[in-house]
């Protein structure tokens, strides 16, 4: 719980905790099945529901899988299904919020439109239609959330652009002669991607938020395979009995939130206030 | 201000009808034949003469414009068809496990209010003191805890360890205490925070020196010069917020065995149901349309300024 210290001790502890625990998310995401002291996916119907222990640290879950072993291999699926859906969604909001912005009239107006309308849904709700459409499954429920999220980086992007197109130094450029494709590759999308990913850092939290709250209802990966929204639905049988197993694989959900949130702030307080000021336009 | 609210009504339908449009086409671009569904459903093996004849049923050997405008003209009879499982009218389904959730969701809106601004006065008007440093801490546990975790976290509390509350089912207020809590911690979090950053901004206007050097008491520079001006955003937020609440009622409700919409929707979505999951997004779309327009509204009503150029934008 020293994480939660970073609140009092000042910004820079904050966002020293935020990078060190994505790190080391990163780093289980990564090489989870070679940290993780057993099989995440072996049954072993001798050892259900064991009390945590000096082989089990964790204990061991209804069919005596290790539930240490579960939680690190799941970090794969689970941080990994977000930055899928993060790239999904950035690669839509900058191509659809790019074209209307640089391309303007009636393809913007087009391109808007459609924007508010996605906006209009409930995110949830659209989610689940999507979901239904699509059939369940992790890849599913990963395209139906960046199709519900897309619509507000799109408009950003587009914000951004045309906040761009004016500067100083775009203009700058043009008067030397420098072609329209030219412009746009050398001076405006390389300052609106940076300042994408930082707002996109800020939503981190927020859409594994979304993609768990969906692996918990049983919309996404199916059982045997470690994923923390499955497991505490699997779990959640047991809550009268066995109350840990709902914990552990919850805390590894709200500690990633938790970093990303603490990342997303240190990226925020690093970058260019003004910059803030012209996206909110 | 009538004018405002009818303008705003005209408004609504051409919004209304782009969000039915974009849920007929989904619904035609997805992978699935409706018509086979529709079979595996009824239990009728898919030979191509059944095929067949459930297409023509369904209308889906029509035009597809034809087909949005028999659907559209439909929605708007407030037809949605049949349920491809129950059999029963989509709508009555709908409406008769809806209320269950809007009471839900509701309680969660009222419940973000009424804790958010406590908080948010309090942290900016002892900032950087006790109160402050509670809120924060509050707030920032609020903003990273998946909601159906601290629901199974409450019911770990509040009924396996210490009997106090009902761990589901619908009944008194003590059934609803839990769930309202995990659907409504998140945006009251987010809630109290902005209202702490607008209330610090709006202590350095100029009329509030001017309040305070008119010699006004604190307690009236606070009500009617600071707080009066500052929870703008706060409207506009709640607004956002309550899509984000009917989504997490439509999850939680699943944990307490609260006889919602929720889980009637997942088991539509798992049997991929089209009639029952059309009906439910555009009925629930619809609502939250309806919903950001009283916001806006209520808006438009506390801060005069806004009643023309919103209207415009």
């Amino acid at each position: 719980m020293s994480t939660l210290a970073a609140v009092y001790t000042g910004k820079k502890n904050g966002a020293r905790i935020g990078y060190a625990l994505v790190a080391l998310l990163l780093l289980m995401a990564l090489f989870g099945p070679w940290l993780a002291p057993y099989d995440a996916t072996l049954v072993s119907l001798d050892d259900r529901l064991l009390p945590a222990s000096a082989s089990h640290w964790l204990g061991t879950d209804h069919l005596g899988r290790d539930v240490l072993s579960r939680l690190i291999v799941g970090t794969q699926l689970s941080l990994g299904s977000v930055v899928l859906v993060l790239g999904l969604v950035l690669v839509l909001g900058v191509v659809i919020g790019g074209i209307a912005g640089i391309v303007g009239g009636k393809v913007d107006m087009f391109l808007m439109r459609l924007c508010d309308m996605f906006l209009t849904f409930p995110t949830l709700v659209l989610a689940f239609f999507l979901i239904a459409l699509l059939g369940t499954g992790l890849t599913n429920v990963i395209i139906a959330i960046a199709l519900s999220h897309w619509a507000w980086y799109a408009r950003m992007v587009r914000g951004m652009v045309l906040a761009q197109r004016n500067r100083d130094y775009v203009l700058a450029s043009r008067l030397a002669g420098a072609s329209r494709l030219t412009r746009l590759r050398q001076h405006v999308m390389p300052n609106v991607v940076g300042q994408l990913l930082v707002l996109a850092s800020m939503d981190i939290g927020h859409m594994m938020l979304h993609v768990s709250g969906l692996s918990f209802l049983g919309l996404g990966v199916s059982p045997p395979t470690p994923e923390w929204g499955v497991m505490i639905n699997d779990a959640k049988e047991f809550i009268w009995t066995q109350p840990q197993l709902l914990l552990w694989p919850g805390l590894m959900i709200f500690i990633s939130v938790m970093a990303f949130n603490l990342l997303g702030d240190a990226l925020r307080d690093r970058l260019d206030p003004s910059v803030l000021a012209e996206i909110k336009e | 201000m009538l004018r405002y609210i009818i303008l705003r009504l005209v408004l609504l339908i051409p919004v209304l009808l782009g969000v039915s449009l974009i849920v007929f086409v989904l619904l035609h671009l997805g992978n699935g034949d409706p018509a086979l569904d529709y079979l595996r459903l009824s239990q009728i093996p898919p030979t191509d003469a059944a095929l067949a004849e459930a297409r023509h049923a369904l209308g889906l050997d029509r035009p597809l414009p034809e087909q949005y405008l028999t659907w559209l003209w439909n929605a708007v009879h407030l037809d949605f068809g049949m349920s491809y499982i129950t059999g029963r009218p989509v709508l009555d389904d709908i409406l008769y496990y809806l209320p269950a959730t809007l009471q839900l969701g509701g309680l969660a809106l009222l419940a973000t209010l009424v804790m958010s601004i406590p908080l948010g006065l309090a942290a900016a008007r002892w900032k950087g003191r006790w109160p402050d440093q509670v809120v924060r801490f509050i707030t920032f546990i609020g903003v990273s805890m998946p909601n159906f975790w601290l629901a199974f976290l409450l019911i770990a509390l509040f009924s396996l360890w210490l009997g106090w509350l009902p761990p589901m089912g619908r009944g008194g207020p003590q059934h609803l205490l839990m769930p309202v809590l995990a659907i409504a911690l998140m945006s009251m979090s987010i809630n109290a925070r902005l209202l702490r950053a607008s209330l610090l901004d709006v202590r350095e206007h100029r009329h509030v020196f001017y309040a305070r050097a008119r010699g006004l008491n604190e307690k009236r520079v606070w009500r009617d010069h600071i707080l009066r001006n500052a929870w703008m955003p706060l409207v506009t937020a709640t607004g956002m917020h309550i899509g984000e609440l009917l989504g997490g009622a439509l999850v939680i409700e699943t944990i307490f065995a609260w006889p919602g919409v929720g889980r009637f929707a997942v088991s539509a979505v798992l049997n991929r149901d089209f009639p029952v999951m059309q009906c439910f997004t555009l009925l629930l779309t619809t609502l939250l349309v309806l919903c950001n327009l009283v916001v806006d509204i209520c808006y438009a009503w506390l801060d005069p300024r806004t009643r023309f150029s919103g209207v415009m934008a």
